[in-house]
C-alpha cells in the first residue's frame, strides 16, 4: 500500500484520447500522454506531425474534437474564457520564433507580462526583470530592440519572459532548432536548469534527439497522429521497434520509407502522362 | 455547372463567415474599448501614431482641395455674378462633403492600410498569440486602443481638413481673384448653419471614422498569417474601407439633406 503511493505519478498535464482534425487531415487520432509535475519531458516526432498544434491544445487555443487535455484538475476546453485566462497565467509557452512584441525593447518585453498582470511599483518591477535577465544570462542587452538579437538571444529573452510571473509550466517549441552549437548548449543548460532551480515541469517539442535525450526525463515518440513510443531516453535507445530506431539514429530508410508513395519507378519512367 | 453552382455557395458561405468573425470581433472591440478608458496612456500612444502622423497629409489635401474649389467656384459663380457668395459655395462642400470623405479616404490609405499591415505582421509573427498565452487578450491590449485611437482622430481630422480647405479658398478667391475679403467671410458666417452643415459633417465623419477602423483593424487580425496574406489584407483594408465609405455617404446624405 505504501509502495502504491511512492509509485503514484503526480501527473500534472493528461491527454487522454484526443483527436483533433484540421479539415480533412487528421493530426491526432485518440492520443493519450501524462507528464510528470517537476520532470522534463520530450514529445518528439517527425516534422509535421502536429506538435506545435498539441502545444496550442494544450494552451487552450485550439479546441479537441475528441478527448481532453487537463492541467492540474482542470479541463482545459470547457473553461471560462476567464478561467481559461487564469490558467494561462500559470503557463509559460516559448515559440519557435520567440513572438518578441518588437515596438519594444528586452527590458519592456520581460516587464510586459508583469505590467500587464500585477500593479507593482516601478522599482520592484526593475528588480524583477533584471532577476530573470540575469538568469538568462542576458542582464546587459536590457537596452536592445528585438531586431538587434540573435536568434538565440532571442529565445533566451523569451524564456525571461515566459518565467517573469514564475509559471509551474514552461512549454517550449522547438528550443534547439536552427541555433549554433553554443547557443544550443546554453539552452540545453538553461531548460534543465530553470527546471530544477524553479521547480517547474517543462515539456519540450522536438525533433533533436540528442539534445532532447540530454536534457529530458521522459519521452513520448509521436507519428502520424498517435503515440508509437514512450519511456526514459534509456529505454527508447534500447527498444526493439524498428520505428523507435529508425527515428533515434536518423537512418534514412526503414518503417519511414524514404520514398513518398508512388507508383513503381521503371513503369512510371516508360509511362505517358 | 455542378461545379460553378458548389462555387458560388462556398463563397457565399466563406462571406457570410467572415461577416459573422467580424461583428463578433467589433463586438469584442467594443467592450474592451471601455476598459481603455482606465488605461489612457495607451490610447494616446496610438493617438500619436494614428492621428497625428496623418496631420500632415491632411494639412497638404485640405489645402490644395480648398484652392481649387476656390479655382473652379469662381469661375462658374462669376457667371452669374454671384462671386461673393464663393465663401459659402467652398465651406458648405467642404464642411457637408469634401471634408469628412476625402479625410476618411486618406485616413484609410494612410493610416488604416498601416494598421492592417501592423496587426497582420504581428499575427505573422505569433506576436498575438505569444500575448494570448500570456494571459493577455490581443483584441483588448492592442486592438482596442487603436479602435478608440481612430475614432477621435478621424472627426478631428476632419475639422482641420475643412479649416484649412476654407482658408485654400480664401487665398484663391480673395487673394488671388479679388473675392471682397468680408463678402468672403460674411456670407459663410450668414448661410452656414451650425446644426444643418457642421454637425452633419462631423457625424458623417464619426461614422467612417468607425467604419475605417473596424475594416482597417479587422482585416489585420483576420489575415492568413503569410507574406502574401498580409499584403492581400492591406489592399482589401483600402478597397474595402473607400467602398464603404463613398456608399455610406451617398446613404447619410440622402438621410440628411435628401428630405427622403
Amino acid at each position: 500500500m505504501v509502495e502504491a503511493v511512492v509509485n503514484a505519478k503526480d501527473v500534472l498535464v493528461s491527454v487522454k484520447d484526443l483527436s483533433f482534425s484540421r479539415g480533412s487531415k487528421m493530426i491526432f487520432d485518440g492520443i493519450s500522454m501524462e507528464i510528470e509535475r517537476g520532470k522534463v519531458t520530450a514529445i518528439m516526432g517527425p516534422s509535421g506531425t502536429g506538435k506545435t498544434t498539441l502545444l496550442k491544445l494544450i494552451g487552450g487555443q485550439l479546441h479537441p474534437q475528441k478527448g481532453a487535455i487537463t492541467i492540474d484538475g482542470q479541463t482545459v476546453h470547457e473553461l471560462s474564457h476567464r478561467n481559461l485566462y487564469r490558467l494561462r497565467k500559470q503557463l509559460g509557452l516559448l515559440f519557435q520564433s520567440g513572438a518578441l512584441l518588437t515596438d519594444m525593447t528586452v527590458f519592456e518585453n520581460v516587464a510586459f507580462p508583469i505590467r500587464e498582470h500585477t500593479k507593482l511599483p516601478e522599482s520592484m518591477i526593475r528588480s524583477l526583470v533584471l532577476m530573470k535577465l540575469q538568469a538568462v544570462g542576458l542582464r546587459g542587452a536590457r537596452d536592445l530592440m528585438p531586431n538587434e538579437l540573435s536568434g538565440g538571444m532571442a529565445r533566451r529573452v523569451a524564456l525571461a519572459r515566459a518565467i517573469a510571473l514564475d509559471p509551474m509550466m514552461i512549454m517550449y517549441d522547438e528550443p534547439f532548432t536552427g541555433q549554433d552549437p553554443i547557443s544550443m548548449g546554453v539552452l540545453v543548460q538553461l531548460i534543465r536548469l530553470l527546471n530544477d532551480a524553479l521547480g517547474l515541469t517543462s515539456i519540450i517539442v522536438s525533433h533533436d534527439v540528442q539534445e532532447a535525450c540530454a536534457i529530458a526525463d521522459y519521452i513520448y515518440l509521436v507519428s502520424g497522429g498517435k503515440v508509437v513510443g514512450h519511456g526514459t531516453p534509456d529505454e527508447l535507445r534500447h527498444s526493439d521497434s524498428e520505428w523507435i530506431q529508425q527515428f533515434m539514429n536518423g537512418f534514412a530508410d526503414g518503417p519511414v520509407p524514404f520514398h513518398y508513395a508512388a507508383r513503381d519507378y521503371a513503369e512510371d519512367l516508360v509511362a505517358v502522362d | 455547372m455542378v461545379e460553378k453552382l458548389q462555387q458560388l455557395g462556398q463563397r457565399t458561405l466563406e462571406l457570410f463567415e467572415k461577416l459573422g468573425r467580424s461583428s463578433l470581433f467589433l463586438l469584442q472591440t467594443l467592450m474592451g474599448t471601455l476598459e481603455m478608458l482606465l488605461r489612457p496612456r495607451l490610447v494616446i500612444a496610438q493617438l500619436h501614431s494614428v492621428g497625428v502622423r496623418t496631420f500632415l497629409i491632411i494639412i497638404v489635401s485640405g489645402l490644395f482641395i480648398g484652392m481649387v474649389l476656390g479655382l473652379q467656384g469662381f469661375t462658374t459663380l462669376s457667371d452669374f455674378g454671384a462671386e461673393e457668395s464663393l465663401g459659402v459655395m467652398v465651406a458648405a462642400s467642404l464642411v457637408r462633403e469634401l471634408g469628412p470623405v476625402v479625410t476618411a479616404l486618406l485616413f484609410a490609405g494612410r493610416a488604416g492600410s498601416a494598421l492592417t499591415a501592423e496587426i497582420g505582421l504581428m499575427k505573422t509573427t505569433e506576436q498575438l498569440s505569444g500575448m494570448e498565452m500570456m494571459a493577455v487578450d490581443p483584441i483588448r491590449r492592442i486592438i482596442a486602443p487603436r479602435f478608440l485611437a481612430g475614432f477621435i482622430s478621424m472627426p478631428l481630422l476632419a475639422a482641420i481638413f475643412s479649416v484649412v480647405g476654407v482658408i485654400g479658398g480664401h487665398m484663391v478667391g480673395v487673394g488671388l481673384l479679388g473675392v471682397d475679403d468680408g463678402a468672403y467671410w460674411s456670407q459663410m458666417q450668414a448661410k452656414i448653419d451650425f446644426n444643418e452643415d457642421i454637425l452633419n459633417g462631423i457625424i458623417k465623419s464619426v461614422v467612417f471614422g468607425f467604419i475605417v477602423m473596424w475594416v482597417a483593424l479587422f482585416e489585420g487580425y483576420d489575415a492568413i498569417p503569410t507574406s502574401e496574406g498580409v499584403s492581400r489584407a492591406t489592399t482589401n483594408t483600402v478597397v474595402i474601407s473607400s467602398l464603404a465609405i463613398l456608399s455610406m455617404d451617398f446613404i447619410l446624405t440622402a438621410l440628411m439633406f435628401g428630405d427622403i
